[in-house]
């Protein structure tokens, strides 16, 4: 994985595990990998590793059954609730791009039903 | 615990390493870097028991540094230190009869993880064959700190990842690494902690995620800042 040089790692790597649960690449349930592996993985610290599991933990995201590892929670809302998070995320950054390109919010919105529908592909 | 207190080392004419007073913690990857002829070397070689600082203390859980301690630091150093006529499997021997900590098994295991073989001649190692198995060597060692003196130096990207995969496998709550290089960018990746030597003494040192989180740069940002304009 390609890391942004100036984002925390340990976010970027909960992004991508997000877009992977979100995806269906993790399935609800599934177990994780360990911190160790996680970090072989991703070629991170284990630290950092550690910090990804604790904070997708707090978030509900993933769950630590005691000595035997961490898995992907089974609340298929809570991982909804992730998806739309995420996806306003990306829209705000698009709107502030936009803004600052000078284009209305109506320019926008006729220029993303005029462009390539990549949804057809 | 590692503790560098007041450590200066002199040469005839020119000092290496000045008044450079830090602590180490196990459980970390630290990044020790610096242009050549910082003092980095110096400073690990002092660690390592191999030289004695002019003034100044080293202790490693509160014992000053001495020959004993060699049994728990593994140190591996730029200069190659093997013979040409050694297969890997005589190098594994060697190590075997020096230190206690070492395990047969587990370097046979990382010599193979590293896509090397144990009959190989050392003649016929590409650099990059000798740089893994340096640190197969090192890291096949069951010790409280792990110092590993530029172990990106010279080798492809397909030995890197082994060498950083290695690297991050042995690296636990008990175990401190210490990692000097050049390769900040690579390097970056794997540490949570990194020292900044400069002229002989310390600049500072940064937290990975710290730098990120308070100042939106990476590691490899800092140096550029501090070694930039000299």
């Amino acid at each position: 994985m390609k890391f942004n040089p100036n984002a925390p790692i340990y976010l970027q790597v909960i992004d991508a595990l997000k877009l992977d649960i979100i995806n269906g690449r993790l399935s609800p349930g599934e177990k994780l990998p360990s911190g160790r592996d996680l970090a072989v993985r991703y070629t991170i610290n284990p630290n950092t590793a550690a910090r990804v599991y604790q904070e997708l933990e707090r978030q509900g995201i993933c769950f630590t059954k005691r000595g035997m590892g961490t898995f992907v929670t089974n609340d298929a809302d809570r991982i909804s609730e992730c998806r739309n998070q995420m996806a306003k995320e990306v829209l705000d950054t698009f709107l502030v791009s936009m803004k600052e390109l000078n284009i209305s919010k109506d320019k926008a919105i006729e220029m993303i039903n005029e462009s390539d529908d990549i949804w057809m592909i | 615990m590692l503790e560098s207190i007041n450590v200066t080392k002199k040469f005839l004419n020119k000092t290496a390493v000045e008044d450079v007073t830090m602590t180490l913690e196990k459980g970390h990857i630290y990044a020790i870097l610096g242009p050549n002829g910082s003092g980095k070397t110096t400073w690990m070689k002092m660690v390592a028991g191999l030289i004695k600082p002019t003034s100044g203390t080293i202790r490693l859980d509160g014992k000053e540094i001495d020959i004993q301690s060699r049994k728990e630091i593994a140190y591996m150093s730029t200069e190659p230190y093997f013979y040409d006529w050694m297969t890997i499997k005589d190098v594994g021997k060697y190590y075997n009869d020096f230190f206690e900590d070492f395990s047969m098994e587990r370097f046979a295991y990382l010599v193979n993880e590293m896509s090397l073989e144990m009959n190989l001649k050392l003649k016929t190692l590409s650099s990059g064959m000798m740089a893994k198995l340096k640190i197969a060597a090192t890291m096949a060692r069951d010790a409280k700190i792990y110092m590993l003196d530029e172990p990106l130096n010279g080798i492809d990207l397909i030995a890197r990842d082994e060498v950083m995969k290695t690297i991050i496998t042995y690296a636990n709550e008990d175990k401190m690494l210490i990692v000097s290089s050049h390769l900040v960018e690579e390097l970056e990746m794997i540490v949570d902690t990194a020292i900044f030597i400069k002229n002989a003494r310390l600049q500072g040192i940064y937290g990975l995620e710290s730098l990120r989180i308070n100042e939106g740069i990476s590691i490899a940002d800092k140096y550029r800042e501090v070694y930039g304009k000299c």
